[in-house]
């Protein structure tokens, strides 16, 4: 009984501990999406993207932002079940371009453009950050899962 | 017998496994049914071949040295195996590799003499 009384204050006290994490993005550890995807760009982490642009992501590997990057099968289909595990939900805010399409850059979604809406056009262009894929021009720490606001410089 | 047999076999799977940079360079020569050309390895690295990209572009012209991704800007170790001991000793990394890297550069898959020409102007450098 007093078991049971317990959990809604747990469940509680979880959602207003989520704020505090709300801009961790740890990449939890996977051998092969390491291997295969870090090869050419750092480890994007999968709870900024939902299921289906995962999905999408990795049903177009041979054509990937403009790059062959396909992978053999059973490694497509190992590292597609992590990142879909771990990807994000409605934190992303909507996923799906005019079209109802899964959108496949982290920078076109909508936590994205909220959190960056202060960041000019030139800005992003500046040739020590070069694109908004870029994420550890401006956040030194990103690889460790850490994008808050704090640790935030951006290159002149 | 049967001992004779797995120790065989043994060393069989362990010769299958670690291949080095000459074994890529026999085998794609024996493809190509051709001796490989440093020259015209050297020329083919860095020249483009109709895509935006030559390997040159990500891996530098002189690849014992590190390379840089040409779109995102990541770090590549040298391609070169005097540099990188852990290169042209795979082959699913080397098929995946040229496969990727061949569609992005020529918009096609190299042939085995190109590959073989690369591989051996690669083993010259120092």
């Amino acid at each position: 009984m007093k078991r049971l009384a317990a959990r809604p204050l747990l469940a509680l006290l979880a959602a207003l501990a989520l704020p505090a994490h709300a801009d961790n993005y740890g990449v939890p550890k996977n051998a092969a999406f390491e291997e295969e995807c870090t090869s050419c760009h750092m480890a994007y982490p999968p709870q900024m993207l939902h299921a289906d642009s995962w999905r999408a992501m990795m049903n177009g590997l041979s054509k990937h932002f403009g790059s062959d990057a396909s992978i053999d099968e059973k490694r497509r289909t190992a590292i597609t079940d992590f990142l879909v595990a771990h990807s994000g939900g409605r934190k992303t805010g909507d996923t799906r371009d005019a079209q109802c399409k899964p959108l496949l850059r982290i920078s076109e979604t909508e936590r994205f453009a909220k959190k960056h809406r202060e960041i000019s056009a030139a800005t992003w262009k500046r040739a020590a950050i070069k694109s908004p894929a870029n994420c550890t021009a401006c956040h030194a720490q990103a690889a460790a899962g850490n994008y808050s606001d704090h640790s935030v410089n951006i290159p002149r | 017998m049967r001992h004779i047999l797995i120790i065989a076999a043994t060393l069989f799977a362990a010769s299958a496994q670690a291949e080095t940079p000459r074994d890529f360079l026999t085998r794609f020569e024996k493809e190509a049914g051709a001796v490989a050309s440093v020259e015209r390895g050297a020329r083919f690295f860095a020249t483009k071949q109709g895509g935006e990209w030559s390997c040159a572009s990500c891996h530098t012209d002189r690849p014992t040295q590190a390379g840089l991704h040409a779109k995102t800007g990541k770090a590549i170790t040298p391609l070169a195996p005097a540099a990188n001991a852990e290169r042209f000793t795979d082959a699913a990394k080397v098929d995946k590799w040229f496969r990727r890297n061949c569609n992005d550069t020529l918009n096609r898959v190299c042939s085995a003499q190109e590959k073989a020409d690369v591989i051996a102007w690669l083993l010259t450098l120092k």
